[in-house]
């Protein structure tokens, strides 16, 4: 991560930002039910949920950090650690099991270099496991970022991970 | 014959796969059944529901119109009151209401405002999970759609009627598909299940009457309106109404979901619908309806797929979504990854779940990779007892020691040549593509 990046994810949230989460917790009628879609509105801005930015989202939603952390940390796709550029969600659950996804993982890990949890050194890709995406009729499954792929193949494999700089 | 009086609930799916929009669903008969609905009262319309016996197709069972009824009713009746529609599809193997979510929208919220109507809620939720992209943004169009055409809002087709839909992305978990867990998680805090009673009925969001139905189960309301409750009874084979969205994955030759009869039969839909198993595969047994269904065998295939039927065989419908077991996997090693997916979402609330699971879990792994013990097998059957409803706060862990428990049943010798022979006798097989 360069130091502009790194500053930028450590920087307090900016003015428009603040706007757009009390504007959600306004919409929700309390304001914590605004947390999740909060939450994901951060990340989707710096890519994770930094302990600075997670304390200023639950002044805003009038709960203690503990309280939002607790929502944070429960859920699969709330970040709370950096994340490379893409984020690869492969899918661990049993029709994937039976149709070939530990192949799948196995490739992963032979193109990238990484496992699940781990991020490619250059920061393109992190690699999560994830239950499982409905889309078992067309097990081996996978998304990258909100892209959905299934069938996946060797082949076929390589080609989507060429489409993710 | 007309599809609309077949298959109702994937009559209106266009080739190509993109959705109706407003105009088209009404051209395809859409919305029909809402002003209809708005004609009778209430309690008219609970009263259908309950004779069409349309029971909850998320996985529970449940009657949609007794569910209906527990809400408090009438001028003193507290005010708000929810509906709450279960679009948080994360139960294994199934991939049902993906389909309905985002190839019928418009139906979606047409069944959301007429169910609304009949429990008379001001404020409904659609729940969905977060990965379905697609569905969300395209529920999320359709409801502005709605709102545009003037039936959401206000004033409804100028019934009086009040209705406004909110459509949620969750964060992603799997006991959010839990009920009271998915109205903690509405509210912004940790999504844990809560202690019932009061059932949400009574006490549900924010402390107000609520409904949490199931996207399958709604979507049949639109079409019990408009063609009544004995309609819905003939489409089945069974004594519940309706038809089923029947899936099926694994080696078989055509993957896929189906419209079909309530009580078909298991084997019709894995050789008729399905194509059969790939060549070189055999099916040695099926999860029915989802990773907390038990285990059918294949000399139980003859069964019917309905709530009362497959009960005889020892599992349950779930969600009628099926996965093959096929010859070339291992039933070892199929119950480990089950059984690690349970315990990775336990919500980690009550003890039994939170430590019983990865125990499970850790034999599990231990027996596959040629580490198993002599007593494993008496842990694994002193769990599957201990397990069960009175136990544990909710259905998530008796659920994961559905598919375990059948499985020492019926693959008990597959689990002793693991530990006689300290290997996986599939191990050559487990890691590859095919």
């Amino acid at each position: 991560m360069s130091t502009a990046e790194q500053d930028r994810r450590d920087a307090p949230l900016e003015a428009g930002l603040r706007q757009e989460i009390a504007a959600l917790a306004q919409h929700a009628g309390h304001k914590r039910a605004a947390s999740t879609d909060a939450l994901k509105l951060v990340q989707k801005h710096f890519g994770y949920v930094s302990d600075q930015h997670l304390a200023e989202v639950a002044a805003l939603l009038e709960m203690t950090p503990a309280e939002l952390d607790s929502v944070a940390t429960f859920y699969n796709l709330i970040f709370r650690r950096p994340v490379g550029r893409h984020v690869i969600l492969l899918c661990d659950s049993v029709a994937c099991w039976v149709m070939g996804a530990a192949a799948a993982r196995a490739q992963l890990h032979e193109r990238l270099g990484i496992n699940p949890g781990e991020t490619t050194a250059d920061g393109r890709f992190t690699l999560l496991p994830i239950v499982c995406l409905g889309h078992c009729d067309h097990a081996p499954a996978m998304m990258i970022d909100e892209d959905q792929y299934g069938d996946l193949d060797p082949a076929g494999l390589d080609a989507i991970l060429e489409g993710y700089k | 014959m007309d599809k609309q009086l077949t298959t109702p609930l994937t009559a209106m799916l266009q080739p190509g796969g993109m959705p109706l929009d407003v105009t088209g669903y009404e051209q395809a008969g859409g919305y029909e059944a809402l002003r209809k609905a708005l004609t009778m009262t209430p309690e008219a319309i609970i009263a259908e529901v309950k004779r069409s016996k349309l029971r909850g197709r998320g996985g529970g069972g449940f009657p949609t119109g007794r569910k209906w009824e527990a809400v408090p009713a009438g001028p003193g009746a507290p005010r708000q009151r929810y509906l709450v529609v279960n679009a948080d599809e994360m139960e294994p193997c199934s991939f049902k209401d993906r389909l309905l979510l985002e190839r019928t929208p418009h139906q979606m919220i047409e069944a959301v405002i007429i169910s609304a109507f009949a429990i008379q809620a001001d404020i409904a939720y659609i729940f969905v999970r977060a990965e379905y992209v697609l569905a969300i943004q395209r529920l999320t169009r359709a409801a502005a759609e709605a709102q545009s055409r003037g039936y959401l809002g206000a004033n409804i087709l100028g019934s009086g009627f009040a209705l406004t839909i909110h459509v949620h992305a969750s964060g992603g978990r799997y006991i959010c598909g839990e009920s009271s867990a998915l109205l903690t998680a509405l509210e912004g805090r940790r999504p844990l299940p809560r202690s019932r009673p009061p059932r949400s009925a009574m006490s549900g969001l924010w402390g107000k009457p609520s409904v949490v139905n199931n996207v399958e189960t709604l979507c049949n309301i639109p079409h019990i309106i408009t063609h009544g409750a004995d309609w819905f009874l003939s489409l089945s084979r069974c004594a519940d109404g309706g038809t089923k969205l029947y899936g099926m994955s694994g080696r078989v030759q055509r993957p896929g979901l189906w419209e079909l009869p309530l009580g078909t039969k298991l084997t019709e839909i894995l050789e008729e619908h399905a194509g059969g198993m790939q060549p070189g595969y055999e099916c040695r047994a099926v999860l029915p309806g989802g990773g907390s269904t038990a285990f059918v065998m294949r000399d139980d295939f003859d069964v019917a797929m309905d709530f009362t039927a497959m009960r005889t065989v020892g599992s349950s419908l779930g969600t009628g979504n099926i996965l093959a077991l096929d010859d070339r996997r291992c039933p070892v090693g199929m119950l480990h990854n089950l059984e690690h997916f349970f315990a990775q979402e336990s919500c980690g609330w009550c003890t039994p779940c939170r430590d019983g699971l990865p125990w499970v879990e850790r034999i599990l792994a231990a027996i596959e990779a040629g580490e198993g013990e002599a007593g494993d097998l008496d842990t694994l059957a002193h769990h599957v007892s201990f397990l069960h409803s009175d136990s544990t706060f909710c259905d998530l862990a008796p659920g994961a020691m559905a598919p375990l428990g059948s499985a020492l049943k019926h693959f008990r010798a597959e689990f002793e040549q693991h530990i006689r022979e300290k290997r996986c006798p599939w191990h050559d097989t487990a890691e590859g593509w095919a």
